[in-house]
C-alpha cells in the first residue's frame, strides 16, 4: 500500500515579486513535504551598476547614489561613505559635524530597526505591529524633513562634515521623540515578546553557531545573535562614537529569538545614545576648514570671492583633483550590520575603483545554510532574521 | 602584532612570492603572486598568532593600461581576536585570469568570488559553483573591466532576453486597449 | 399613444432631476438613470485593487501611503499580491534588464481592465541610472498611464497620481464592452 502512493520532492519558485521577500529576491526551494532539502537564492534583479557609474562621477556626486543602496536606512549609508573618502583624503570634520552625524545615523537605525519588526512580524503572521511601527516611522521621517527637506533619501552629509545645521526647534522635537519612544519599543514588546505562537516560530529556528557565523562573514545583529561582540563603532570607532557611552547587545543561542532580542536591545541604547548627543553637542562650524580644496565652498562666498567661484568650478566639473594617490577600506555599523568602501583613487577627482561590501549581500549567501533541513514556513522567518535589502544586496 | 610586523613576517617566509608591502593611511597592504595564495591564506587563517577568522571583502580590481599586470583580486583580512586588519592584494593577468579559491578556508567568499568573475571575468580554479550572479545567466561580457560601455543603450551587444522582451511588447501593442 | 396630456400641463409625477451633469434621479423611486459608461467608471476608480509591485525605495514610500498615516484604505484601494487579482500594477523602483521580462509577464497575467502606474523617477525614465543593465523607463516594454515623479516621491504625490488615474478612468468611454 506504502509503495502505491509515489512521492517525490517538489521545486517551488519564491519568485522576485512575492510580498514576503522584502524586495526582489528570488528562492528555487526544493521541499520534500514541508522539509526543504535544497535551496538556491538568485540575485541581480535590482543591479543598477551603482559601482561603475561611481567611477564615471566625482567624489562629490557620487554621494546621492549611496543613498539608494540600503533605501531604509539612508543617512547610515552616506555618512559611512564619507567617512571613507574623509580617512582617504585625511581631512578631519568638525567636532559638531560628527555628534550630529552619530546622531542621524542612531536615528536611522531605530527607524530600519522599526521597518524590520514591522515587517518580519507582518511575514510570521503578526500583523498589528506593522501599523504600530509605521507610526513610529513618521515621526522619524518628519524629522528628518524638517532637517535636510527629504524623507526618506536624504543627502544630507557631507565630505568633510554636514550639509547644514540643525535648529532648535529639531533638537527640542528629537529630545521629545526620545521620552517618548522608550514607552513605544515597551508597546511593541508587550505585543510579541512573550506571544506563544511567536516563541514558537522564532526560537531555535535558524540556529548558527558563533564560529560559523563568523565564517560565513556575517556582521551586525545577525552576528551578534549568536554571541560575537564584533560592532564596527567598537572596534574602529568614528564620528562621535567614541564620546559617548553605550553597550552592545549580544545574544547566546544564535536562533531567530535571539537576534529579535538584539535588535530590541540596539532600539533602547540608540535612544541612549541620541540622548548623549544631544546634550554633549559642542558649537562650532559644521563643515571642515580645508573643505574648499575637498568639497563645495559654501554658498555666499561663491557669489563674492574669486577664489571660493574657482574652487566650486573645479569641484563641479573635475572633481576634487588635489586627491591623494592611494587605497583605502573604511567600514561603518549601518543597521544591518557591516558597510565596507573600498576606494582606490589614482589622483584625479574620479573614484577609480569604489567597492561596496554589503552586509546584505553576504547574509543572503549563507540562506541555504539557514533554511535546508527546516520547515517551509521557517524560510520566511529566517529571510526576516537576516533583514535583508535586495537594493544593498545587489547595488 | 602589527600589520606591518606580519607583512614582514610572511615575506620572510615566502620570499619569492611576496612583491611589495604598501602602507597608506595605516592600512598595510601586501601584494603577492597568485602561485601560492592557498598556502598564506591558510596560514593566515590557521596560525594562532595571526587567527584572520573573518574574510571582510574580496573583490576584482581593473587596471587596464594603468599597469601590468592587468587585474588584481583584493583580499580584506581581520581578526576579532587579535584585532587586526590586513589586505591582500594578488596579481592577476589578463591572458590566464585564474586564481584559487578560498571557499575552503571561509564560506563566506562563495558569493564574493562569484561577483569577482561576474564582473570582471576571473575564474577561481576550485570553486564549487561558478557562475554569474549579478547578471543574468546568459549575458555576454564583463561588465565592470574598463573597456565596457557605461550607458544603457548597448546597441548589438544587447543581451538577447531583453531583445526578445522588446519584441514581444512591440507585437502585442495591437491588442492594448486606448 | 398620445403622451402630450391634452395639451394641459400637469406636474410629471416622475419628475427627472439631474443631480450631477449625466446623472438623472427619479425622486422617490429608487432609480438612477446615467449612461452606463458612467456607472461602470465609477465602480471600477473607486476600488482600485493595486498589485504590489514594490521593486526598490518607492516601494518604501508606497508601503508608507499605505499604512495609517497616509491611508489608502479610504480611497478604496487595497493592495493585493496577485495579479489575477488586481486592478492596477503599480511599478515603484528601478527596472532592470533582469527583471524586465518578469514585470511584462506579471503584466500579461492580469485581467482586463488594467492599468499601469509608473511610480517614481526610475519608473518613469530611469533617472540617474543610465548603466548597462537598466531599462530607461517601464514605458520601453508596457503601456503606462500615469506618470508619478520624484525620487522617491511623496506619499502625497502617489495620492495625487492615484487620483488622477481615477479621473482618467472616469473620462474613458465603452471600455466595458466588446463591441468597443
Amino acid at each position: 500500500m506504502k509503495d502505491a502512493l509515489r512521492h517525490r520532492e517538489l521545486t517551488l519558485n519564491m519568485g522576485p515579486q512575492h510580498p514576503a521577500t522584502h524586495g526582489v529576491l528570488r528562492l528555487v526551494l526544493e521541499i520534500d513535504g514541508e522539509t526543504v532539502v535544497k535551496c538556491t537564492p538568485y540575485v541581480g534583479y535590482l543591479h543598477r551598476g551603482t559601482e561603475k557609474l561611481c567611477e564615471h562621477r566625482t567624489y562629490l556626486s557620487a554621494l546621492p547614489l549611496m543613498d539608494r543602496l540600503d533605501y531604509i536606512s539612508s543617512m547610515a549609508n552616506d555618512v559611512g561613505y564619507c567617512v571613507a573618502v574623509e580617512r582617504l583624503f585625511g581631512i578631519e570634520p568638525p567636532q559638531r559635524a560628527k555628534f550630529i552625524r552619530s546622531m542621524v545615523c542612531e536615528m536611522t537605525r531605530i527607524s530600519s530597526h522599526i521597518l524590520w519588526l514591522g515587517t518580519h512580524a507582518l511575514d510570521i503572521g503578526a500583523m498589528t505591529v506593522f501599523l504600530y511601527a509605521f507610526r513610529e516611522r513618521e515621526w522619524i521621517m518628519d524629522l528628518f524633513e524638517m532637517l535636510c527637506g527629504a524623507r526618506l533619501t536624504v543627502s544630507y552629509p557631507r565630505i568633510g562634515g554636514v550639509r547644514n545645521d540643525v535648529s532648535q526647534e529639531f533638537l527640542d522635537s528629537l529630545y521629545d521623540f526620545c521620552e517618548e519612544f522608550p514607552s513605544r519599543i515597551e508597546e511593541y514588546e508587550t505585543l510579541i515578546d512573550q506571544n506563544r505562537i511567536w516563541l514558537q516560530r522564532t526560537k531555535g529556528i535558524g540556529v548558527i553557531s558563533a564560529e560559523e557565523a563568523v565564517n560565513w562573514g556575517f556582521t551586525g545583529p545577525t552576528l551578534r545573535g549568536s554571541g560575537v561582540d564584533y560592532d564596527v563603532r567598537k572596534y574602529f570607532p568614528y564620528d562621535a562614537y567614541d564620546q559617548v557611552e553605550f553597550d552592545v547587545p549580544v545574544g547566546k543561542e544564535g536562533d531567530v529569538y535571539a537576534r529579535y532580542r538584539c535588535r530590541m536591545e540596539e532600539l533602547r541604547q540608540s535612544v541612549r545614545i541620541i540622548k548623549q548627543c544631544i546634550e554633549k553637542l559642542p558649537k562650532g562650524p559644521i563643515m571642515a576648514p580645508d573643505a574648499p580644496k575637498f568639497t563645495l565652498p559654501p554658498k555666499d562666498k561663491v557669489l563674492k570671492d574669486m577664489e571660493a567661484m574657482i574652487h566650486h568650478f573645479v569641484m563641479l566639473t573635475k572633481g576634487p583633483i588635489t586627491a591623494p594617490v592611494g587605497e583605502i577600506y573604511s567600514s561603518v555599523e549601518v543597521p544591518k550590520g557591516e558597510l565596507g568602501f573600498y576606494i582606490v583613487s589614482d589622483g584625479s577627482g574620479r573614484p577609480y575603483r569604489l567597492r561596496l561590501r554589503s552586509p546584505s549581500f553576504v547574509h543572503v549567501s549563507a540562506l541555504p545554510r539557514l533554511c535546508v533541513g527546516s520547515l517551509v514556513a521557517d524560510v520566511i522567518a529566517n529571510i526576516g532574521t537576516i533583514d535583508v535589502v535586495l537594493g544593498e544586496c545587489d547595488r | 602584532m602589527t600589520p606591518h610586523s606580519i607583512a614582514e613576517q610572511i615575506r620572510d617566509k615566502f620570499p619569492e612570492d611576496v612583491l611589495e608591502i604598501v602602507e597608506f593611511r595605516s592600512q598595510v597592504a601586501i601584494v603577492i603572486k597568485k602561485e601560492r595564495l592557498k598556502e598564506i591564506m591558510s596560514l593566515l587563517h590557521m596560525h594562532s598568532d595571526y587567527s584572520f577568522d573573518y574574510l571582510v571583502d574580496l573583490c576584482g580590481v581593473d587596471y587596464m593600461n594603468k599597469k601590468s599586470p592587468r587585474f588584481e583580486v583584493v583580499y580584506h583580512l581581520f581578526s576579532i581576536k587579535h584585532r587586526h586588519f590586513l589586505r591582500v592584494r594578488v596579481q592577476v593577468d589578463e591572458d590566464n585570469p585564474t586564481v584559487g579559491t578560498v571557499t575552503d578556508i571561509w564560506k563566506g567568499a562563495d558569493w564574493h568570488e562569484r561577483e569577482c568573475f561576474d564582473m570582471y571575468g576571473i575564474r577561481f580554479e576550485g570553486h564549487p559553483d561558478l557562475r554569474r550572479i549579478l547578471m543574468p545567466e546568459d549575458w555576454e561580457g564583463h561588465p565592470l573591466r574598463k573597456d565596457y560601455p557605461l550607458k544603457s543603450d548597448l546597441g548589438d551587444l544587447e543581451w538577447k532576453g531583453y531583445r526578445d522582451l522588446i519584441e514581444f511588447s512591440e507585437k502585442a501593442r495591437q491588442y492594448e486597449v486606448r | 399613444m398620445d403622451h402630450t396630456n391634452n395639451g394641459k400641463t400637469e406636474p410629471n409625477e416622475f419628475q427627472l432631476t439631474e443631480i450631477e451633469q449625466g446623472i438623472k434621479i427619479i425622486p422617490g423611486v429608487n432609480a438612477v438613470i446615467a449612461a452606463l459608461d458612467k456607472v461602470v467608471n465609477w465602480s471600477r476608480y473607486s476600488s482600485l485593487w493595486p498589485m504590489t509591485f514594490g521593486l526598490a525605495c518607492c516601494g518604501i514610500e508606497m508601503m508608507t501611503s499605505g499604512s495609517s498615516h497616509y491611508d489608502l484604505d479610504r480611497f478604496g484601494i487595497i493592495f493585493r499580491g496577485s495579479p489575477r487579482q488586481s486592478d492596477c500594477l503599480i511599478i515603484a523602483g528601478t527596472v532592470t534588464k533582469k527583471m524586465a521580462p518578469i514585470v511584462r509577464r506579471v503584466y500579461d497575467q492580469m485581467p482586463e481592465p488594467r492599468y499601469v502606474i509608473a511610480m517614481g523617477s526610475c519608473a518613469c525614465t530611469g533617472n540617474v541610472y543610465d548603466t548597462y543593465s537598466t531599462v530607461l523607463g517601464a514605458d520601453k516594454f508596457l503601456p503606462v498611464d500615469v506618470y508619478i515623479p520624484g525620487c522617491p516621491p511623496r506619499p502625497e504625490a502617489l495620492m495625487d497620481g492615484l487620483i488622477k488615474l481615477q479621473q482618467k478612468i472616469a473620462s474613458e468611454s465603452f471600455r466595458w464592452s466588446q463591441w468597443r
